[in-house]
C-alpha cells in the first residue's frame, strides 16, 4: 500500500526535522484561487497539506478560520468543488499528502461510504473530523478504514491518561495534538506544557505526533519542531489569504518558506 | 421480513448508554469537551440517585418558581371552538400554565436543575445561549440565586430585537455578549457559547436551554422539564378522573414539549402533537426541521436539521424568536420517526391570530411560541368529539412579544 503520510513523516525524520503541516480553507476566497494557494504551500516547503472543508457553523474555530469558511461558502464553494480541488492537487503533486479537515455534517450528509469513496477517488490521504470523537466512530471510522483513508484523531490537554487509549484506538496517519483547550488561532500554549504533553503521547503511540492550534510564528514552529514530529500552522496562513484574497499566493509562499526554514536544522546538532 | 422499526418495551427508556434515541442524539463534540461531558454524565447519574438532590430541586420549584402551576380549563376558548364545529364536536381544552412560573416560562425548571449540577461539579461560572432572551433571563436568574458568574451569548440581531430582556439579564448581574458571527441569531449564539466553553472547560458550566446538544443534555433537560407532564397527569386525574386524549405543545428545540410528553409516552390512548414553526409557510422561510429538514449533525447531536444538499445549515425563520432555530431535540426526531408523536406546522400568521384570540377570550397573553400550540388546537379540536380532552402546554407568557406583535400588526406603540 502506498502511504504518502508515513512516507513523508519518515523522510522528514531522516532529515532531522519535523514535518510542516499547513492549513487553508478550500474555496477561500473562491474555488478559482485555491489551486495557486495550495501550490504556494508546497513551493514554500509545506510537507503535508490540510484542506479545510467549509461549514456554516464551525464551532471549534476562532474568528480567522470562521471568516474563511464564510468567505468560501459566500463565493459558492460546494462539496463537489472541494473534491475536484483535491483530485487536481493530487495530479499536480503526486507525493504530497493531502488531508481533509472539517465538520461531520458536510462530510456525512450523503453517507459515510459516499464520503470515503470520494476521498479515495480524489487521492485524499486522511480525514480530520473535528466533531466526531471516538464515541461516535461508527459514523465515519469504518467507511474511511474500508477505503484505506486515514482517520486522524485529535488529543487535547483535557485528554487524560485514562481516556488516551480510546482516542488512539482506530487512530491512524498521525495523532494531532491540540495544544490549547480552546478554539483555533487564539491562545498559545506554554512550550513547557507542549513538551510534556508530546512526551506523554509519544510514550503511548508509535504514530507521529503533530502539534497545532495557536502556532503563528517561525520561532514557535521551531520550538515545537524540536519535540514533535509535525507542526500545524493554520490561522496565520488563513489570515494572509484573508488580507490578500486571490492575490495571496506569493505572500503565502513567503510565510511558509519562513516556517519551513525555521524547522530545517541549520547546523547538525550532535548528541554530546 | 417486513421493514419495521423494533421498538423498546417502554418508550420512556431512551436514550441508550451512548446517548442515542434510535438513530438520533449522540455526542458529536470536539475532543476537548468529551472528558467534561462524560464527567457531567457521571455527576448527573449520581444526582439522580441522591434523594437530597431531588429534595432541593423540588423545594426550589415550589418556593422559588411557584410550582405546581395550575391546569386551567379554558372554557371560553372551548366554547369558541365549538361554535365553529359540527354538532357534538369540539374537544374540551385545558391549558397547563407554565407561563405563571417565575420568569414567565418553562425555562426556569431546567435552569434550576442544571445550576444545582454546576454547584455539585464545583463550577462557579455559568454560560448560556439565548434567542428571545427567555432562557438567558432564566439562567441569569438562577446564577443570581446561586451566586454564580454568568455570561449570556445572544445574537446581535436578537440583542436589538429584545432590549427589555437584555436589560433584565443585566439587572440580574449577567454579562450579555452580543454574537456577530454567522447570521447573528440563536444558532450562532450557541456556536459562540460552545467556543467559550471549549476555551474555559476547567471552571465553566454550560446551561443549555433546550433538550438538544451532546448527551447527556437532551436526557437531562427532558428530565428537569418532565415536572410539566407529571403535574399535568395528576391535575387532569383530579379534574376529570382520566387521562387526556391529546397533548399539544410548541417545539423549537422542544424542551417544554418533551417535558409534557415524556410522562405519557407509554399511554397509547394519549395522542400528542408537537407544533413546529412554519414561518412564512413550508415553501418559504420557516423553522420546521421535521417537516422541511433531514437528519444531520449539529451542536453535538444527530437530529433533523434545516440544511442544503451539501450539509450546510440553512437559516431558520419564525416570528417567534424562541422557535427560530434550524434543528430540534433528538428525542423528537426519534418520536417523529417511530410515529408516536405527530408534528404539525403552524405559520406566523396563524400564530399571530391565536395570540390575539387567547388574549381576548381568556385574558391570557401567550408567548408567540405557545400561540403556535393554541393555533394547532384550534384546528384539531373541532374535529374531535366534545367529550374528548386536549391539554395545551402554555409554555410562556407573551409580554416579551408585544413589540414584535405590534410591528407585525402595523400598530405604532
Amino acid at each position: 500500500m502506498t502511504d504518502r503520510l508515513s512516507t513523508r513523516f519518515a523522510t522528514c525524520k531522516a532529515q532531522g526535522r519535523a514535518a510542516l503541516i499547513t492549513f487553508v480553507t478550500a474555496g477561500d476566497p473562491d474555488v478559482a484561487a485555491t489551486p495557486a494557494i495550495l501550490d504556494a504551500l508546497v513551493a514554500g516547503g509545506a510537507d503535508i497539506i490540510e484542506l479545510g472543508m467549509p461549514f456554516t457553523d464551525p464551532m471549534a474555530d476562532g474568528p480567522a478560520i470562521e471568516l474563511a469558511n464564510l468567505r468560501s461558502l459566500g463565493s459558492g464553494t460546494k462539496t463537489k468543488h472541494i473534491f475536484a480541488l483535491a483530485a487536481e492537487f493530487r495530479a499536480r503533486h503526486p507525493d504530497t499528502p493531502l488531508v481533509l479537515m472539517g465538520y461531520a455534517n458536510p462530510m456525512l450528509v450523503r453517507g459515510s461510504d459516499w464520503f470515503a469513496d470520494q476521498c479515495k477517488a480524489a487521492g485524499v490521504d486522511g480525514v480530520i473530523c473535528v466533531d466526531a470523537p471516538p464515541e461516535e466512530d461508527a459514523e465515519i471510522g469504518p467507511a474511511l478504514r474500508g477505503a484505506g483513508v486515514h482517520l486522524i484523531r485529535l488529543a487535547t490537554p483535557t485528554t487524560d491518561t485514562a481516556r488516551l487509549p480510546a482516542v488512539l484506538q482506530g487512530a491512524s496517519g498521525f495523532l494531532y495534538y491540540v495544544s490549547v483547550a480552546g478554539i483555533t488561532g487564539k491562545q498559545q500554549a506554554a512550550q513547557a506544557n507542549i513538551d510534556m504533553a508530546v512526551g506523554r503521547l509519544k510514550a503511548a503511540t508509535d504514530l507521529p505526533v503533530a502539534v497545532g492550534f495557536g502556532v503563528r510564528t517561525p520561532e514557535q514552529a521551531a520550538a515545537i519542531g524540536r519535540i514533535a514530529d509535525g507542526v500545524v500552522v493554520g490561522s496565520a496562513i488563513v489570515d494572509i489569504v484573508g488580507s490578500h484574497g486571490d492575490a495571496a499566493a506569493p505572500f503565502v509562499q513567503q510565510f511558509v518558506a519562513a516556517l519551513s526554514g525555521a524547522l530545517t536544522p541549520k547546523i547538525q546538532e550532535t548528541a554530546a | 421480513m417486513t421493514d419495521t422499526i423494533t421498538l423498546p418495551n417502554s418508550l420512556r427508556s431512551q436514550p441508550d448508554a451512548n446517548g442515542h434515541f434510535g438513530a438520533f442524539g449522540g455526542r458529536y463534540v470536539a475532543e476537548t469537551l468529551m472528558p467534561l461531558i462524560l464527567d457531567l454524565e457521571k455527576v448527573y447519574r449520581a444526582a439522580k440517585d441522591d434523594p437530597s438532590f431531588e429534595e432541593e430541586y423540588d423545594h426550589l420549584l415550589k418556593h422559588y418558581v411557584g410550582r405546581p402551576n395550575p391546569l386551567y380549563y379554558a372554557s371560553r376558548l372551548t366554547e369558541a371552538v365549538r361554535a365553529n364545529a359540527p354538532t357534538g364536536k369540539g374537544a374540551k381544552i385545558y391549558l397547563k400554565r407554565e407561563e405563571l412560573n417565575h420568569t414567565g416560562a418553562h425555562k426556569i425548571n431546567n435552569c434550576i436543575g442544571q445550576a444545582l449540577l454546576a454547584r455539585r461539579m464545583g463550577k462557579k461560572k455559568v454560560i448560556a445561549e439565548t434567542g428571545a432572551g427567555q432562557h438567558g433571563v432564566a439562567t441569569a436568574t438562577v446564577a443570581a440565586l446561586f451566586g454564580m458568574e454568568c455570561k449570556i451569548f445572544m445574537g446581535a440581531k436578537d440583542v436589538e430585537r429584545q432590549r427589555p430582556n437584555v436589560f433584565r439579564m443585566k439587572l440580574l448581574g449577567a454579562e450579555v455578549i452580543p454574537v456577530t458571527s454567522g447570521s447573528a441569531t440563536l444558532k450562532d449564539s450557541m456556536n459562540d457559547a460552545l467556543r467559550h466553553w471549549v476555551s474555559n472547560v476547567h471552571d465553566t458550566f454550560y446551561i443549555i436551554g433546550t433538550a438538544a446538544g451532546p448527551h447527556p443534555y437532551p436526557e437531562m433537560v427532558r428530565d428537569f422539564q418532565s415536572i410539566i407532564g407529571k403535574e399535568t397527569r395528576a391535575q387532569i386525574m383530579e379534574a376529570e378522573g382520566r387521562l387526556p386524549d391529546m397533548l399539544i405543545a410548541p417545539v423549537g428545540g422542544g424542551s417544554n414539549a418533551i417535558g409534557m410528553f415524556h410522562p405519557f409516552l407509554d399511554d397509547p390512548d394519549v395522542a400528542m402533537i408537537g407544533v413546529e414553526a412554519a414561518g412564512e409557510g413550508l415553501t418559504g422561510k420557516h423553522a420546521a426541521s421535521l417537516a422541511g429538514g433531514a437528519s444531520g449533525i449539529l451542536h453535538g447531536n444527530r437530529t433533523y436539521l434545516l440544511q442544503d444538499e451539501d450539509g450546510q445549515i440553512t437559516e431558520a425563520h419564525s416570528i417567534s424568536a424562541g422557535l427560530d432555530y434550524p434543528g430540534i431535540g433528538p428525542e423528537h426526531s426519534w418520536l417523529h420517526e417511530i410515529g408516536r408523536v405527530k408534528y404539525m406546522p403552524i405559520t406566523d400568521d396563524e400564530a399571530l391570530a391565536s395570540f390575539q384570540k387567547l388574549s381576548a377570550l381568556e385574558g391570557i397573553i401567550p408567548a408567540l411560541e405557545s400561540a403556535h400550540a393554541i393555533a394547532a388546537a384550534e384546528q384539531v379540536a373541532p374535529t374531535m368529539d366534545a367529550d374528548k380532552i386536549i391539554v395545551i402546554n402554555l409554555s410562556g407568557r407573551g409580554d416579551k412579544d408585544i413589540f414584535t406583535v405590534a410591528e407585525a400588526l402595523g400598530v405604532e406603540m
